[in-house]
């Protein structure tokens, strides 16, 4: 991740990529939620659009906390992954029609471990001391959506080996 | 003896001699003249070399056919011409000129009993430097019709300008050659003296016609897969269509062209292609597609003999089927068919106009016959056709292309319009354009592209219409010619019948064919066609009263003025 | 609005419409179409100024899904589709969405063409080794050993290298990208688009409902080890050595865009009929 991921070089740098990764991420479970609506999956439509409100509570919390710094402009200049999605953006391969509350949890968890961990090595390569402080209170942050995910995963165990097996065939549309 | 209105001129010979260049000089001597003409040509199989024959026929009125008979055949060497059997039929009366050591005229002459005056027309030639036989027999043609020298002569400085004037003068003495050899003969082949017709004339062929109506009617862009007998349209557009700030592009197959002119049209461009049956065949499934989504093109199919490969160099009615329902499911479209050479610009452009109109496309029915022949015209008059499609501009809100509006059409965004965003698509679609396979969106989808065919008023061209009487000789294409022919010939012998021929064969105009027949009792059908595809075609869609014959054959003889003419008769 | 500003003001929401796709979710085409609108954002195009054009398949469904103006085309023939339109109206921007079964089998002799003819459009052929759309029947690009119920047992074909052919072919501009990598492929695509003449751009794209195997595919591409090279000797002998799954920009060659015979020379219809005037 670190050759593809944006350069951090500013504090107004920092709250643009943080915004970035969560407006990525409402975005993202808005897409997933399109899917699952298509795809006659209410109850995971219903997962993913709870997801996207969460993300976008966080998304205008860091707006709010950047203050002077217009994060939504700066955000297409500065927050671009050169390769791949960013830290909070589901992994769209991972998604099925079929899939329990339970795999879009995992996509979560994994979702913000990834920014967990991003945010944590810019606390630890950084050699700004006020990028350094707020960087930690985003690694705060992402800890606790990851504490938050895992407590959600408890309420949704782990769904049985058959949960993928559709009777009906695929059906040619073309 | 009298001069003649018309007289008829076969010249035949092989391997190189030259026979079309000497049939289509006497045309386009003749024409300078002030005659009008008609050549058509038959050919062997070889590349070169090969058995030919040019098929001229000059007259002091417009002629749109060939007669049933030659007056004069000239045989520079008669090497298969054996091989055109009954497409150069003489008689009695006719002059067979042949050389001595050309080979035995083909059976049929001595058969038909025409007169055989020797003329050695090669041995003439080699006294000559440089002297070619085919001139020999060009001034022999022009002696006995009454065309002067001093015509062909000019015509030798234009069109071998490019071989110097050591050639010219060789042809020039060549032609002078034959001109005094033929001096004593007094056959009464002399054409009578040219009417002056005032108007500006052409000399083209069909296929040419074709390519410049389409540029009239506001073609900019082509797509060329060649195929005889259509390649000459694609030639003529390819220098031409850049000068009006058009653009041909080769394709690889005929698919691609069909699709590559879906493309320009989607982009705003009207678009044409050009093929014969063949090709036809493999840019089905790509009108279907335009029919669907409402993309207008123009598909000239320059018909042939069929099916498959069948007789590439020959003339046939066999296409019918396809062009009108060889799309797969229901999917109504424009199919017109031109009458006569110089109906070849009128009905491309007229096919342009309409298929821009009706956002549809628009197969035009040209054959190999009228496609391939050439005649002194008078210039066409220019014609208020020209593409007009209903555009999409100044969009406000939710742009639907295909919107349900009385007459069928819809404005069609062009890309590069602001608002207009849409897809195009072959799947069925909403009014907005999105796949659905719905009952209601489908029915209407189907009712609109039906309605705004049935619906728009196509005016007096849907058909040609002359003649009175109780008999209705119906018939389309180059049939036309020898069948309005046939006509007059019979009115002469007292016996009255009318012409109806079809210019538009799709959609069909109920009403206006039902008046056309009124009052008629006997219909005659007259197509080139071994299955009558024709005649099934009006049975299918419209009502014929009376009794109903079918004059129909394949090709590759074309049906004569004569065959039509002795239907009509031994019908009364 | 600077230049700068309005790769600011586009965003790719402006240029996805609200036809929601059908494709399965776990559908490697989702994320090349957050690709195509991220790489339209990044040019600042006119969304009205693009045409993106299909054949059939799952990939073909692409254009709809676009605020742009699309052609939804028969199976195939999408790139036969572009070039009328493309020589017709070169200011616009036209982009083909085609798939391994419409791109290379039934569309095989149109690529062959397209590359040699060089039109400037960009060709973007999302490769699932498979046909999707009609239920999983293999493709040029299938595994020999495959199995399908059309193959039972696999082809045991060699699979096409759609590469090397469009190298061979003429084509300016050779890319492989990878759907799980969509940024990285809006970036070769904004190359692809902004080079001239006939760029090819094929995107390894899994099918989650015929090949689930294909998700691998993840692990195993890989960026392509050095720079693209301009000499198509080279480009051909690192493409076909590659192990197919070299991410990247692999060729950019320098030959002209078709131009069409100079048709500015504007005249006169009635110019036209000189050639038959008596």
């Amino acid at each position: 991740m670190s050759d593809n991921a944006p350069k951090v070089a500013s504090v107004a740098d920092l709250f643009a990529v943080a915004y970035r990764i969560e407006a990525d991420a409402v975005e993202r479970y808005d897409l997933l939620a399109d899917q699952m609506e298509t795809h006659n999956n209410p109850e995971l439509v219903a997962v993913f659009r709870d997801l996207s409100r969460a993300e976008g509570i966080h998304r205008d919390e860091i707006r709010r906390m950047a203050g002077g710094i217009d994060v939504v402009a700066l955000a297409p200049a500065v927050a671009n992954w050169s390769r791949g999605d960013s830290p909070e953006e589901a992994d769209l391969a991972e998604a099925h029609y079929l899939m329990t509350p339970w795999h879009a949890l995992k996509l979560a968890l994994a979702g913000e471990e990834r920014a967990l961990a991003f945010f944590t090595s810019i606390v630890e390569t950084t050699k700004d001391p006020i990028i350094k402080k707020m960087a930690e209170q985003f690694v705060e942050e992402e800890a606790e959506h990851v504490n938050l995910v895992h407590r959600l995963l408890r309420k949704h165990p782990r769904p049985a080996a058959s949960w993928s097996s559709d009777q009906d065939p695929p059906i040619p549309q073309e | 003896m009298a001069d003649r209105q018309s007289v008829a001129v076969a010249i035949v010979g092989s391997g190189g001699a030259g026979a079309l260049t000497a049939g289509n000089f006497l045309l386009e001597a003749a024409s300078a003249a002030g005659w009008q003409g008609l050549l058509s040509r038959t050919v062997g199989p070889q590349i070169r070399g090969g058995e030919a024959a040019a098929l001229v026929r000059l007259a002091t009125h417009p002629v749109e056919c060939l007669p049933d008979r030659f007056d004069l055949l000239i045989g520079i060497d008669w090497l298969n011409a054996h091989r055109f059997g009954a497409e150069i039929e003489v008689g009695p009366h006719s002059l067979v000129i042949s050389d001595p050591r050309g080979g035995e005229p083909p059976a049929g002459v001595a058969a038909a009993g025409a007169r055989v005056v020797e003329l050695p027309m090669k041995e003439m030639a080699k006294a000559i430097p440089d002297g070619r036989a085919n001139m020999i027999a060009l001034g022999v043609a022009a002696r006995l019709l009454g065309c002067g020298v001093d015509v062909l002569s000019a015509l030798l400085e234009k069109r071998l300008a490019d071989k110097g004037p050591a050639a010219i003068d060789a042809s020039r003495a060549s032609i002078k050659a034959g001109f005094d050899a033929a001096a004593g003969f007094n056959f009464g082949l002399c054409l009578a003296a040219p009417k002056p017709s005032g108007t500006r004339r052409w000399l083209i062929s069909g296929n040419e016609a074709a390519a410049l109506g389409a540029v009239r009617g506001g073609v900019r862009f082509a797509a060329a897969y060649p195929i005889t007998p259509a390649t000459e349209i694609l030639e003529w557009l390819a220098p031409n269509l850049p000068k009006v700030g058009g653009v041909l592009l080769q394709a690889e197959d005929e698919l691609a062209a069909i699709n590559m002119i879906i493309g320009a049209s989607f982009g705003g461009t009207p678009a044409l292609t050009a093929t014969s049956g063949p090709g036809l065949s493999l840019m089905i499934e790509a009108l279907g597609l335009a029919t669907a989504a409402e993309t207008p093109v123009v598909v000239i199919d320059v018909m042939r003999g069929g099916p498959s490969t069948g007789i590439p160099t020959k003339s046939e009615q066999a296409d019918l089927n396809i062009a009108v329902y060889g799309c797969h499911g229901d999917a109504p479209h424009l199919v017109l068919a031109p009458q006569s050479i110089g109906d070849c610009l009128f009905t491309t452009q007229w096919a342009t106009y309409l298929a821009e109109a009706l956002q549809s496309p628009a197969i035009v029915l040209s054959d190999q016959f009228i496609g391939q022949a050439r005649a002194a015209i008078d210039r066409p008059v220019d014609v208020a056709f020209i593409g007009q499609r209903f555009k999409a501009t100044d969009i406000v809100g939710s742009y639907e292309r295909y919107a349900i509006a009385v007459n069928g059409i819809s404005p069609m965004a062009i890309p590069g319009t602001r608002g207009g965003q849409y897809t195009a698509d072959g799947l069925t679609h909403t009014e907005r354009g999105i796949p659905t396979s719905g009952e209601c969106d489908h029915k209407a989808q189907l009712d609109k592209r039906r309605d705004k065919l049935a619906r728009f008023n196509f005016g007096d061209h849907w058909a040609t219409s002359e003649g009175a009487g109780d008999l209705a000789v119906i018939t389309w294409g180059s049939l036309t010619g020898p069948t309005r022919e046939a006509i007059a010939r019979a009115a002469c012998e007292g016996v009255e019948a009318s012409l109806i021929s079809l210019r538009l064969l799709s959609p069909t105009q109920p009403e206006r064919f039902a008046a056309a027949l009124d009052g008629k009792k006997r219909i005659l059908i007259v197509e080139q066609s071994h299955s009558a595809q024709f005649h099934r075609y009006l049975r299918a869609h419209y009502d014929l009263p009376g009794a109903v014959r079918v004059l129909n054959r394949a090709g590759p003889l074309p049906i004569r003025t004569g065959e039509i003419h002795r239907a009509i008769m031994q019908w009364r | 609005m600077s230049t700068a500003e309005m790769r600011l003001a586009c965003k790719p929401a402006d240029y996805t419409s609200d036809i929601k796709p059908i494709w399965c979710p776990g559908c490697g085409d989702y994320h090349v179409l957050m690709s195509f609108t991220r790489a339209f954002a990044q040019l600042a195009l006119p969304t009205e100024n693009i045409v993106v054009v299909s054949g059939i398949g799952c990939s073909s469904r692409m254009p709809a899904y676009m605020n742009c103006y699309g052609f939804h085309g028969v199976h195939g023939r999408s790139l036969a589709l572009a070039a009328g339109l493309k020589v017709s109206r070169p200011e616009l921007t036209v982009v083909v969405a085609s798939g391994d079964g419409d791109g290379y089998s039934i569309g095989g002799n149109h690529f062959l063409h397209a590359c040699r003819r060089n039109i400037d459009m960009t060709y973007v052929v999302m490769d699932n080794h498979i046909y999707g759309m009609t239920k999983g029947q293999p493709s040029p690009t299938t595994e020999p050993e495959f199995d399908t119920a059309l193959s039972p047992g696999g082809t045991g074909l060699r699979p096409f290298h759609p590469l090397v052919i469009a190298l061979a072919s003429g084509a300016n501009f050779i890319a492989r990208c990878f759907s799980g990598e969509p940024n990285g492929t809006a970036s070769v695509l904004v190359e692809a688009i902004q080079h001239p003449g006939f760029s090819f751009v094929e995107i390894l794209s899994p099918c989650v409902t015929f090949r689930p195997d294909e998700k691998k595919w993840k692990n195993l591409v890989h960026p392509a080890p050095v720079a693209p090279t301009n000499d198509a000797a080279k480009a051909a002998r690192r493409i076909m050595t590659d192990d197919g799954f070299n991410i990247g920009i692999l060729y950019r060659g320098d030959r002209k865009p078709y131009q069409p015979p100079n048709g500015s020379l504007s005249c006169e219809l009635s110019e036209l009929e000189k050639d038959f005037e008596l």
